[in-house]
């Protein structure tokens, strides 16, 4: 067979390719650092009861507000309860929202995105217009609007938040279906006379799955930032959970009074779960975007 | 002209012996020059060891395809170089001063006054916040000039770059001018300082040929006034002898030959340099005169290890000791180097593409197979109307090629569009293919009528999509166009796989993988999947190197002979167009100006318009005619001129009547239309070949 | 420029609009019986329907919207079942407590996000670079009323050098009411360095990379003059349009910042309204909000065309 075979370049095939972004994220030090950090707070959601020497539900009216100790290593709170215990447990709450509404605004947003993207025209006019107008207010806003008129439950919380993220995440994908549609290939499927949806779905989605990506770990570091702030709010994850924004807004008032444990671990906790995920997503960014 | 010059002289004239090493009063001498780009800790090689120098007042050209390292090049001679790259031996000095060894003020010295740069796209070389006037201006506050002073010696650089409106021009933004204006202004700053070396790096690159040639002919007659040495880095062989005394070849960032233009053009000594000088289709030669030669394979990689002579890997005369030892530098007769040992016999080099000649196809006679009747195009612009395409009427017969040749804003990519379905015209066109009319729409369109057009695109990279296997590419054409399934399908992606010489493990790979010239491939099978009646091409091989771009010409012929397809063949390279067309039609602002034979069109006499382009297209091989020059820029579409619309830049301008009255598109020969006021007598009269004393070499005819 | 910004405003209105439709959405449909929802389950149904007559939810959601709509216009945005008193008025008085707070955050965030930005750009992919990039984005993910805990701990507690309200004693002088607010910014600050420092580091690095950089340092300017003359003043643009676009997740800060420091603004006063399901408050506000932001949005557009000559002037003929 005659071919052009002298032509064949040694340049790295796919399954390289991959190694290779795997490779660099390996020797990423933040990326590993993040990927540690999360790790173990997953680790405490789905088996934080096992691990805590405390029941972190049981309130001692004996021992209120002690500072830390042997016995409770970060203190207890106002009613005796572990704050420890309660940290390591308050995992679950924010790791079972925050992932969930992420992955909810991430499938609808990417599939707005890719409508108006794709249709460009009135279609793409009226989507735009509809989502400059839920990011003219701030997020903790319309979601604790959101909260007050639906009512506040996990699955509200979850619902709203996922809402929300809707039209940043459509925004991201648009800007790349928009760029991706200028491409010939897409020109290329016209001439073959393809459907919308397969231009959509087969074509342009697996080149743009890339940034979706690194926008699901950005918005997933978001969705915490969301979810623990509402919670803190009250509006969101709601009582008796051991939840670490729910905990703040119950003992933050003793801070005036000096009282800083049962104030500060929550927080720390909340602060070292968020940069964990974002630098999980800056590692990403950096392999994506390179 | 400098090439026109030499070629009264001969070869003998080479003189002084500028061989490297001893040159005397050199403006730039380049030694051994090794660089390298430092990835992830590691040296990859990029330019490994490049000599030569820049006599006072002479001129130089580097040549060499993408990759080579010829920018690399220039902007070490300034030290602008990228923080990993790492400068491995050599030296680059400037007026006998190393430019590697200065300090942070005598490089600016340098930069401010003795050497500058012309740049590749003159958009971006300009700063988009900052007036003209100021930034020419700034050329000379770096040496000390107040600001009145400096604005008035700005204005005065403008003249001198024959820029009409210099207070107009200082004024405006650099995103207000267009582009060859944008490349004056450019010029303009880099002449500042009447420096010692002018680097001109593409300069006309991305330029309509017209204008190119306008701002070519500008860079002579200042390079005369000032006295200033040049440097041209450029991919185009043609070009660069015309503007140069003396050519380098640049190959994988190797110095492979060097020599007086003529001599490296006429009897060149490497095997690169014989290759590339075959792969570009000789002036006025088509597929009648047999298929191009192309050279095999890909240039190595940066950072490749090559222990022998960087080109044996494509290289028909390679012999082992090619492969082991690297050649050294013969000093050849004439101060001309090559490095290859069988430089003696170079132009023996055995020709890759050995094929029967290609007779046209063309049925001149019969029905058409696409007939268009008065296609318009208006496109919206801010609310104003745009005219892309006016009132063409075509016929393309079946099996020809039909070369569409037109500059920026000639509406041929829009007429292309048109024609796929994928933009629909004004109310009143008729488009039919076989005597059926062509719905505007594609979505309208039946299946046969979608199978019957399909196209090749500019960009390889982009008409693929990244995500899907080549084997899935292919795959699923036929599955759309022919409804092929399954093994019947996987029959057929082998068997078109092997018609555009594809190997068949290249199905599994994924385009990234692919070179440009394999990718093209791909697409080339993906057009011809529905075994289509017209194929259009725009610009297929714009994008790719001229060893590349070669075979895919030699492929487009061949399946054309094969299957006997119609192609509409789009592109701005003249000499491609001639290659392939059998017929020719010249847009300008949207009209066809001209229509015929390909042959005919070349020949002329044809439109002044086709006249200024075949004129301005830079040729390898000198030629006594008169050259014509246009002045001006193309005009804007949405405010196109009075009567004949190419009248504000007709050399052959009569007067009131090619203002007021558009000429009709009349057949003034068999088969030869001609959009013009002239009768076709006086156009033959007027473009006679001139005596060859009217051209004054060095001299831009005007 | 003119058609520029007529159609920026024009679709500010538009958006303006939809954001009305959205809140009255919200507020008049998701919670079904307005009444029920704001007396909860176990209230007297005469006391719902009587409640419900008052907010004129017992009318057709049309004429709900047109009423809400026409009322919002004119600024009559109804009256707050908690406060007992005119929702414009409430907004009016909070609006220059948060302006201040977010004034003082502004002044302290910008030049040093910017600065910022310009010096991780001039030191790319090194430790400086890196470093800033990650912190400053890793302290942006972190919510305000974290670091406002961080900083209260810290400076109230530990230190004792800093009042953990925002509020000034009545009458204080400006000094000390800046004393009061400099907490509060604090935890602002934090959050918003990161966004306005990878926007400049991204506009700066477009800039440094651009043809024009190199036309600039080749002409043999010194590489500060460089930087200051033609680096600078492409980079900054975009950045331009980010500090307003800020102002949104300002005021999002603003509810958890001035709940902690106890500082009636336009944050705590949506948040109150929320808590106490206080509709008509909760509506106006969020409308009042996005009103804002729209407003700094579009002054942004307006300083952007006034500074890119590309919009200033068209393009070439």
């Amino acid at each position: 067979m005659a071919t052009a075979i002298d032509e064949l370049v040694a340049l790295p095939a796919r399954q390289v390719a991959r190694r290779e972004r795997l490779r660099l994220l390996w020797h990423s030090p933040t990326f590993l650092l993040g990927l540690v950090v999360v790790a173990f707070w997953v680790l405490c959601a789905l088996v934080g009861r096992l691990l805590v020497p405390h029941d972190p539900y049981l309130p001692d009216l004996l021992s209120r507000l002690k500072p830390p100790s042997a016995a409770h290593w970060f203190g207890t709170d106002d009613i005796g309860r572990d704050v420890f215990s309660r940290v390591i447990v308050g995992a679950r709450g924010i790791l079972t929202v925050a992932p969930l509404a992420t992955l909810l605004g991430t499938v609808a947003g990417t599939s707005i995105g890719l409508v108006a993207g794709y249709f460009r025209g009135i279609v793409d006019e009226v989507l735009m217009r509809v989502v400059d107008a839920f990011l003219a207010v701030p997020v903790v806003i319309t979601g604790m609007l959101g909260l007050v008129a639906l009512g506040p439950s996990t699955a509200t919380l979850i619902l709203v938040i996922g809402f929300v993220f809707t039209p940043l995440i459509a925004r991201t994908v648009r800007a790349a279906v928009l760029a991706e549609r200028e491409m010939e290939y897409v020109q290329a499927g016209r001439l073959r006379k393809e459907n919308a949806l397969y231009m959509m779905f087969v074509e342009i989605l697996p080149n743009v799955l890339g940034p979706v990506l690194v926008e699901f770990t950005v918005r997933l570091g978001y969705a915490i930032f969301a979810t623990a702030t509402l919670s803190f709010l009250g509006f969101g994850i709601q009582p008796p959970a051991a939840d670490w924004g729910l905990n703040l807004h119950d003992q933050y008032i003793y801070l005036t009074g000096g009282l800083w444990w049962p104030v500060l671990f929550p927080a720390l906790a909340i602060a070292t779960l968020v940069v964990g995920v974002n630098l999980l997503a800056d590692g990403l960014a950096q392999v994506y975007e390179r | 002209m400098d090439s026109s010059k030499a070629s009264n002289a001969g070869i003998a004239r080479s003189v002084p012996p500028a061989s490297v090493g001893e040159v005397r009063d050199s403006v730039l001498e380049v030694d051994d020059f090794r660089l390298a780009f430092q990835v992830r800790g590691r040296d990859r090689n990029a330019i490994r060891g490049v000599s030569f120098s820049v006599g006072r007042n002479d001129s130089y050209g580097l040549v060499g395809e993408s990759g080579c390292g010829k920018s690399t090049v220039a902007l070490a001679i300034v030290k602008y170089l990228p923080r990993n790259a790492h400068i491995q031996s050599g030296a680059i000095r400037v007026n006998g001063a190393d430019v590697f060894q200065m300090g942070n003020a005598e490089l600016r010295r340098l930069r401010a006054t003795t050497v500058s740069m012309v740049y590749q796209n003159p958009g971006a070389a300009l700063n988009p916040a900052i007036r003209v006037g100021d930034q020419v201006a700034e050329t000379f506050r770096v040496s000390g000039s107040h600001r009145a002073e400096a604005l008035a010696r700005a204005r005065a650089m403008l003249v001198k770059v024959q820029i009409s409106d210099p207070d107009g021009v200082m004024r405006r933004y650099p995103h207000q001018l267009s582009g060859g204006m944008q490349q004056r202004v450019v010029i303009a700053m880099a002449l500042a300082h009447n420096p010692a070396l002018l680097i001109l790096d593409e300069p006309t690159t991305g330029l309509d040929a017209t204008v190119e040639a306008e701002v070519l002919d500008l860079i002579v007659a200042l390079r005369k006034e000032f006295g200033i040495s040049i440097l041209l880095i450029s991919h185009n062989l043609g070009l660069v002898a015309r503007m140069c005394r003396r050519i380098g070849v640049l190959y994988a960032g190797r110095l492979v030959e060097e020599g007086s233009s003529d001599a490296v053009l006429s009897d060149p000594r490497h095997p690169y340099t014989v290759g590339l000088l075959r792969a570009v289709p000789r002036w006025g030669t088509s597929k009648s005169h047999g298929l191009l030669d192309t050279i095999p394979g890909l240039p190595p990689a940066i950072g490749a290890n090559i222990p022998g002579c960087v080109f044996a890997d494509r290289c028909g005369l390679v012999q082992d000791i090619c492969q082991q030892q690297e050649p050294q530098l013969f000093e050849l007769d004439g101060g001309r180097t090559s490095r290859c040992f069988f430089h003696e016999k170079a132009h023996l080099l055995p020709t890759v593409e050995a094929g029967p000649k290609i007779a046209s196809r063309a049925l001149a006679v019969g029905a058409p197979l696409v007939r268009v009747e008065h296609l318009s195009k208006t496109f919206r612009q801010d609310g104003h109307p745009v005219k892309g395409v006016v009132d063409v009427s075509l016929s393309i017969r079946p099996g020809e090629a039909l070369g569409l040749v037109g500059e920026s804003g000639s509406g041929k990519t829009t007429l292309a569009r048109v024609l796929l379905g994928l933009t629909p015209p004004d109310a009143g066109a008729t488009i039919d293919i076989e005597g059926k009319a062509l719905r505007p729409q594609i979505s309208d369109r039946p299946d046969d009528q979608i199978r019957a057009l399909q196209m090749v695109f500019q960009n390889p990279g982009g008409s693929l999509n990244r995500r899907h296997s080549v084997r899935r590419i292919i795959g699923r054409a036929l599955t759309r166009l022919i409804g092929l399934a399954g093994r019947a399908r996987e029959q057929r992606i082998l068997e078109l796989a092997q018609s555009v010489r594809l190997d068949r493990a290249l199905l599994d790979l994924w385009p990234v993988q692919l070179s440009g010239g394999l990718k093209q491939r791909v697409a080339i099978a993906r057009a011809f999947a529905g075994e289509p009646r017209l194929v259009i091409a725009d610009e297929p091989t714009s994008a790719l190197d001229v060893s590349v771009q070669a075979a895919i010409l030699n492929l487009l012929v061949k399946l054309q002979a094969d299957k006997g397809v119609t192609y509409l063949f789009i592109s701005h390279d003249l000499g491609v167009v001639r290659y392939l067309s059998d017929r020719i039609a010249v847009l300008y602002l949207g009209r066809l100006m001209e229509v015929g034979d390909a042959e005919t069109v070349f020949q002329g006499p044809h439109h002044p318009y086709t006249e200024a382009l075949l004129s301005a297209a830079p040729i390898l091989k000198g030629e006594t005619r008169e050259r014509i020059r246009l002045h001006g820029e193309i005009p804007n579409a949405s405010a196109p001129p009075s009567g004949c619309v190419f009248h504000t830049r007709c050399p052959r301008f009569i007067g009131d009547i090619c203002v007021k009255e558009e000429p009709p598109l009349a057949e003034q020969e068999p088969g030869h239309f001609i959009r013009c006021h002239h009768p076709i007598e006086e156009l033959r009269r007027m473009q006679r070949p001139a005596p060859a004393p009217a051209t004054v070499p060095g001299e831009p005819s005007r | 420029m003119g058609r520029f910004l007529l159609r920026r405003f024009g679709l500010a209105l538009v958006t303006l609009w939809l954001l009305s439709i959205i809140v009255f959405v919200a507020a008049h449909v998701f919670p079904g019986d307005v009444g029920r929802r704001i007396l909860g389950p176990f209230a007297d149904p005469a006391a719902v329907a009587s409640l419900n007559h008052q907010l004129g939810t017992d009318q057709p959601i049309l004429s709900q919207y047109w009423s809400w709509l026409s009322g919002a216009v004119t600024g009559h945005l109804g009256t707050s079942l908690n406060y007992r008193d005119s929702v414009a008025s409430l907004l009016g008085r909070a609006i220059g407590n948060s302006a201040k707070l977010g004034v003082v955050a502004f002044v302290l965030v910008v030049p040093l996000g910017i600065l910022g930005g310009i010096v991780a750009a001039l030191n790319r992919d090194r430790f400086l670079d890196r470093f800033i990039t990650v912190a400053g984005l890793s302290a942006a993910v972190i919510p305000e009323f974290v670091w406002a805990i961080v900083v209260i701990i810290l400076f109230g507690v530990v230190l004792r050098v800093l009042p953990v309200t925002a509020q000034a004693p009545e009458g204080s002088g400006v000094l000390t009411q800046l004393e009061y607010l400099i907490l509060p910014a604090i935890a602002l600050v934090l959050v918003l360095f990161g966004y306005i420092a990878r926007i400049t580091r991204a506009g700066m690095i477009e800039a440094l990379d651009a043809d024009y950089t190199r036309t600039a340092a080749l002409k043999g300017l010194s590489w500060a003059t460089v930087i200051r003359r033609h680096v600078l003043r492409n980079a900054l643009l975009p950045t331009v349009a980010v500090v307003a676009s800020q102002t949104g997740y300002l005021i999002g800060g603003l509810v958890v910042i001035e709940l902690i420091f106890n500082y009636p603004g336009i944050g705590y006063l949506l948040f109150t309204a929320a808590q106490k399901k206080d509709f008509p408050l909760l509506q106006g506000g969020v409308m009042f909000v996005g009103l804002v932001y729209l407003t700094a949005t579009l002054l942004a557009d307006i300083a952007y065309s006034l500074l890119n000559p590309r919009i200033r002037y068209g393009s070439a003929e």
